[in-house]
């Protein structure tokens, strides 16, 4: 029981590590590319405008779906891993 | 053949499409008539979740949004596609272990409490409506131009289609007729897109063509776009915002909002196990994506191909836009489609400098000079999306298949979230609450009449809306967001929060966020109500109605979290429960309890 205990307190801190990961690319590209640093960016052309730009209608959605199937597929693994799958 | 009779011919096949799944799949049982049996397989019920989610804003009013806003309103771009990354990470697969029906169940159960229960139907109740009220809106305008009624009548009719599939499908029916929405809505989308996109760069993919070189100027489109809407006194289209502030905390409002709304949230409690919550919400964005990444494509095309339709020398290659914009076309010679759009009201002229040239710029900006006295062209954000067939000169059943896509977005959305506010009336209210004993058929007939009642309230604010259909739809998210999003989340993350601080900080989010809305935008939403004019020199650090979700989310968490260090832990089997939740193991079949 105390092992079963240990191993779930493991698995969930591995997941919310995970989380903070993928949360930190998800700001990183929307909050921090598409919005805050556009002006950073500014000297990047993409097709007659920024990179911000791009990031901001094309770019962040890209990450998103990436991010969310890294995820899934991560956790997948953990789920494997602690024995705690379905 | 008509171009009202395709139009008739495009939608009336759709409706016969949607009305015979929901009569083959037919709900049988209670459970059916909530979830769908569960057991959908994820990239379904991506599928259905995408329909579910992309509404009448998505479909008919965002690029219009795009086309008027330019980079400003990027934020409903990544708004309404990061709100899945926080779904898929932070609350779907655990809501899909603990395994109910419903939000207020979750809310109800793991806060052990009915007034929590009771604080989130009321949350529920009211982001749901304010969402209904933006699908009326739309809808009413996608029917007043195809079928060529009024717009209250076009608002009439999609409440009467509403009310009649979501009451006599329920779930099961929806599950599969939103699959087959989606696929409507799609083709609808993309096909204009891809021949504008080809028509005006070479470049048949929208998202490519973009970026790519306006053919007929030579130079990149979008720098052609910037240099037309400059020329006519707007702002940049890819100008840069001074209001960071407002800007982040809209996105992040609209993401939390996405991440809250219980019509969403429920359709993750279908798939069969847990690690299928987590790819459906993947599957979920990646047919969310199609269209979000052409809708750019077709709000900037859009605009350039209104300005050029106006001035028709500014098209090509422009040496001297002061001169391009002296020659404006007449009225007279007007295209078609202003005519038609015109018999609608969503497009009005009037010639205030009597030279019968259709004058269209910034009406804040001075042309006095040029002898103009004011825009004369006004024409609604909503209809550009229904419009673009027509303004490209696309063939008439591209138009029908339009018209049957945006009247699919409207209807399905609709159609989820009053099948959540049914369920949070007849199965959170009246089943769990006031009278566990009702027989299930008394709780459909409960669920059937309160659908009915949020339809008509619905339809009565569609009447008299607050705003274009996003930006209603917008006030929903912020609703959702600041109340039921943080009470989810720290229900899962937090095994220290209790009872109390849930409903303190719930209250708090919901009443905050309320406040501040009807602030500016009337109490309830009747017009002239607003104690503060609504505009940006009024609000308090420059943050819109639309954007304060997000602060209503983090005063929910801060008076939460306060709350419950002062109040006691709860009880040992709720610590449990939490714990249980966290680990996908013993899920079990899918709402089977």
């Amino acid at each position: 029981m105390a092992d079963d205990k240990t191993n779930a307190a493991e698995y969930w801190k591995a997941n919310v590590r995970l989380i903070f990961g993928c949360l930190a690319v998800w700001a990183f590209v929307s909050y921090g590319c598409a919005i805050l640093f556009r002006p950073l960016l500014a000297g990047i052309p993409v097709g007659g405008t920024d990179l911000g730009f791009w990031f901001a209608q094309q770019g962040s959605i890209l990450t998103f779906i990436v991010l969310i199937f890294f995820y899934a597929w991560k956790m997948n693994k953990l789920d494997q891993k602690f024995g705690l799958g379905e | 053949m008509s171009q009202f009779a395709i139009n008739l011919l495009f939608v009336g096949a759709s409706f016969a499409l949607y009305i015979g799944i929901a009569i083959w799949a037919r709900a049988g049982s209670t459970k059916d008539f909530y979830v769908a049996g569960g057991g959908v397989h994820p990239i379904t019920n991506g599928m259905a979740t995408a329909a579910d989610w992309m509404s009448a804003a998505s479909f008919i009013s965002m690029a219009g949004l795009l086309a008027s806003g330019g980079y400003a309103n990027s934020t409903f771009l990544m708004g309404w596609t990061g709100g899945y990354v926080i779904l898929a990470m932070l609350l779907a697969p655990y809501l899909r272990k603990f395994g109910k029906f419903t939000v207020p169940d979750f809310i109800g159960d793991r806060f052990y409490s009915n007034t929590a229960r009771l604080v989130a139907i009321v949350c529920l109740i009211v982001a749901s409506v304010t969402y209904v009220i933006g699908q009326m809106t739309g809808a009413g305008v996608a029917f007043s131009r195809f079928l060529e009624v009024s717009n209250t009548w076009g608002i009439w009719l999609a409440a009467l289609i509403v009310f009649l599939y979501a009451v006599f499908g329920g779930m099961k029916g929806i599950t599969y007729t939103q699959v087959a929405q989606y696929i409507v809505l799609i083709i609808a989308y993309t096909i204009p897109a891809v021949f504008i996109a080809f028509q005006l760069t070479g470049n048949p993919i929208p998202m490519f063509g973009m970026f790519s070189t306006h053919t007929e100027s030579g130079i990149p489109l979008l720098a052609k776009l910037d240099d037309v809407v400059s020329a006519l006194g707007f702002r940049d289209y890819t100008a840069d915002v001074d209001n960071k502030l407002n800007m982040v905390l809209f996105t992040l409002s609209l993401m939390v909002g996405t991440a809250g709304l219980p019509h969403v949230i429920i359709r993750f409690f279908t798939v069969p196990k847990v690690a299928d919550a987590r790819w459906s919400a993947g599957w979920a964005l990646v047919f969310i994506a199609l269209l979000y990444l052409t809708a750019p494509a077709v709000g900037s095309m859009a605009r350039l191909n209104l300005a050029t339709t106006v001035y028709p020398e500014m098209a090509g290659q422009v040496e001297n836009y002061e001169e391009a914009a002296q020659n404006p076309i007449l009225y007279e010679e007007r295209p078609d489609w202003v005519r038609t759009w015109e018999e609608t009201g969503l497009i009005t002229f009037n010639d205030l400098n009597n030279d019968g040239r259709i004058q269209m710029y910034n009406d804040a900006a001075d042309y006095s000079d040029r002898g103009w006295e004011g825009n004369e062209l006004t024409v609604n954000n909503d209809i550009l999306v229904l419009a673009n067939p027509e303004i490209a000169n696309l063939p008439g059943w591209v138009i029908g298949l339009i018209a049957a896509g945006g009247i699919a977005a409207a209807l399905s959305t609709a159609a989820g979230l009053l099948l959540a506010i049914s369920s949070a009336i007849s199965h959170d209210l009246i089943k769990t609450m006031i009278n566990p004993k009702i027989t299930e058929k008394g709780e459909m007939l409960a669920a059937r009449i309160s659908m009915g009642g949020a339809i008509l309230l619905a339809t009565y604010l569609g009447l008299n809306p607050p705003g274009f259909a996003a930006q209603t739809v917008a006030l929903a998210f912020g609703i959702a967001g600041a109340s039921l999003f943080p009470a989810l989340m720290m229900g899962i993350f937090s095994t220290r929060m209790n009872s109390s601080g849930a409903v303190a900080g719930m209250l708090a989010g919901l009443i905050c966020t309320l406040l501040y809305i009807f602030t500016y935008l009337g109490w309830f939403f009747v017009p002239d109500t607003n104690m503060l004019a609504n505009t940006p020199d009024n609000w308090i650090f420059g943050i819109s109605p639309l954007s304060f979700g997000a602060v209503g989310a983090m005063i929910n968490f801060a008076v939460a979290f306060a709350v419950s260090r002062v109040t006691a832990a709860p009880p040992q089997e709720i610590q449990d429960l939490v714990e249980s939740v966290r680990y996908p193991k013993g899920a079990g079949m899918a709402i089977d309890h």
